[in-house]
């Protein structure tokens, strides 16, 4: 068994090779008298796609909710290059994408929102949304009312509303849980684009081994709680990934990997 | 024969009134007491064009339309300030629950004293018990906003009054309109039992009361659909609104 310092330094010893855009130090939260997180460290590293996954319940959201500030930590640090998280931009994207839009708001002004916070002039907002819409080649109806679009639109309008303020760090939670199959793959060529277009920092919680795995720089896996890092498996195979990628050796032995140490966390309860 | 779904409503209407024509002809009830349709919709016309039944409206219209608008402008914002804090709620719930249950025509004698005969004690009577429906249903819309929705613009970095402004108040339209719609329903009947007693002149609650003692049944069954009309009215008329501004109700 390794103590828990050996394993917050395996943590850090993936993440190493880049240098760390988001450092989380001595983390904790409780819910009731369960402690979902104590004394949790870890290292985003920057410009890389990193998958959160962990037994069901263990606090992968939490964490991500933690480090947007969703959700205040009972102890703990988190800083974005040695900033606090009111000094940086960042997006997030929600599960529940018919929650999380303005259903009286048109898609193209959804999207535009975050920029009328930030007091960004309405001529200005347009050109920005355009470059954006171009940049990432979406073909919606943007004057559509988010409930006229599918499910998979849906979700490309929440990303986008997430990516318009050009955020130096990306948040995601499963944010293709509730589409159906077909939707789902076509998605995730989506982020993969948007995360090759724009090499945004990520961070992806997701409950499917497979798209974890298939997207992720990095894949950090979580313990049931409180919550440690099991293992900060590394996945380098360059981008694009294709379905090929899918029955490549590297990367069934990164899924077989993940596995292991998800069925060790599962039964260690 | 789906063709004819449209038309569907219409048959209850027809069945009441042959029902009622073979009522009035089978005299299964007085004939004074209930005269033919006929007679009650000239007594109708007339009445709204010529005779007094069109003023007694134009009246009714007015205290009802007065005592939504009151009850409105004092309920819509108390009712967001109450439920962006839903402890500040919970505290004042059972007050609100207790004047919404107690009866607004028992407060007839209380506001009586209040604001004398007149107009005013009709109105703040129906606004009082408007105001309370409306109140109750505001808070309960802002309060039940999606969380999710929150703590999206909370994420895009909105203060906590933009969220109020930009998030809770959207969110709370939709239950704001069935505030609305249930007290300007309640604001009506409270206008029209207010005609009908404490030395009321003129109103529809008035008309009928003046027909039913004059015995001119045509001219009661009159006034009173004219009052149902009006009901109908201004629900629909709130609903229209509503299907217009609140164009993403229940999607």
């Amino acid at each position: 068994m390794l103590t828990p310092a050996a394993e917050v330094k395996s943590g850090r010893a993936a993440g190493g090779s880049a240098p760390a855009h988001v450092t989380v130090r001595g983390l904790c939260k409780s819910f009731g008298s369960a402690a979902v997180y104590h004394d949790f460290d870890l290292d985003i590293p920057r410009g890389k796609l990193v998958s959160v996954f962990g037994p069901n319940g263990c606090g992968k959201s939490t964490l991500i909710n933690m480090i947007a500030g969703l959700i205040p930590p009972d102890a703990g640090e988190i800083l974005f290059d040695g900033k606090p998280l009111s000094q940086i931009k960042f997006g997030y994207v929600f599960q529940n994408y018919r929650e999380a839009l303005f259903p009286w708001l048109r898609s193209l002004e959804n999207i535009e929102y975050p920029l009328k916070l930030m007091g960004m002039p309405k001529a200005e907002r347009r050109a920005r949304v355009e470059r954006l819409v171009a940049h990432l080649g979406v073909k919606i109806d943007l004057t559509k009312y988010p409930y006229l679009l599918s499910g998979g639109q849906q979700q490309l309008v929440s990303i986008m509303r997430a990516l318009v303020v050009e955020p130096e760090i990306l948040f995601l939670d499963e944010p293709f849980s509730a589409l159906d199959y077909e939707m789902t793959l076509f998605m995730r060529e989506q982020l993969q684009r948007i995360f090759m277009e724009t090499g945004t920092t990520t961070v992806l919680v997701s409950h499917d081994l497979e798209e974890a795995v298939y997207l992720a720089d990095r894949v950090l896996l979580l313990s049931r709680h409180p919550a440690r890092i099991a293992d900060f498996v590394r996945y380098e195979t360059p981008r694009p990934r294709t379905d090929e990628t899918l029955s490549h050796p590297d990367f069934v032995a990164t899924k077989a990997h993940c596995l292991e140490i998800f069925q060790r966390e599962v039964r260690r309860a | 024969m789906k063709r004819f779904d449209p038309y569907l409503p219409v048959l209850g209407v027809v069945a009441l009134i042959v029902l009622w024509y073979v009522a009035v002809w089978a005299q299964v009830v007085d004939p004074v007491l209930l005269p033919p349709p006929t007679d009650t919709f000239r007594a109708m016309w007339t009445g709204m064009t010529k005779g007094k039944l069109g003023s007694d409206f134009m009246h009714t219209v007015e205290r009802t339309v007065y005592a939504t608008a009151i009850a409105a402008v004092i309920a819509i914002p108390l009712g967001i300030f109450l439920g962006a804090s839903e402890r500040l709620y919970r505290s004042v719930e059972f007050v609100i629950d207790f004047f919404r249950s107690t009866p607004a025509s028992a407060m007839f004698p209380l506001f009586l004293v209040l604001f004398g005969v007149g107009d005013r004690t009709k109105i703040s009577v129906a606004a009082f018990g408007a105001a309370l429906v409306i109140l109750f249903n505001v808070a309960y819309g802002v309060m039940n906003a999606r969380k999710t929705r929150l703590l999206a613009a909370k994420a895009m970095g909105a203060s906590r009054l933009r969220i109020l402004m930009d998030v809770m108040l959207l969110e709370s339209l939709p239950q704001t309109f069935v505030g609305l719609r249930n007290g300007v329903s309640l604001a009506l009947v409270i206008v029209v039992v207010a005609e009908m007693f404490i030395g009321s002149t003129d109103g529809l609650g008035n008309r009928v009361f003046e027909a039913q003692q004059l015995f001119a049944m045509p001219d009661m069954y009159a006034a009173i659909f004219a009052a149902g009309a009006l009901g109908y009215g201004l629900n629909l008329l709130f609903l229209l609104v509503e299907r217009r501004f609140v164009h993403w109700a229940g999607k």
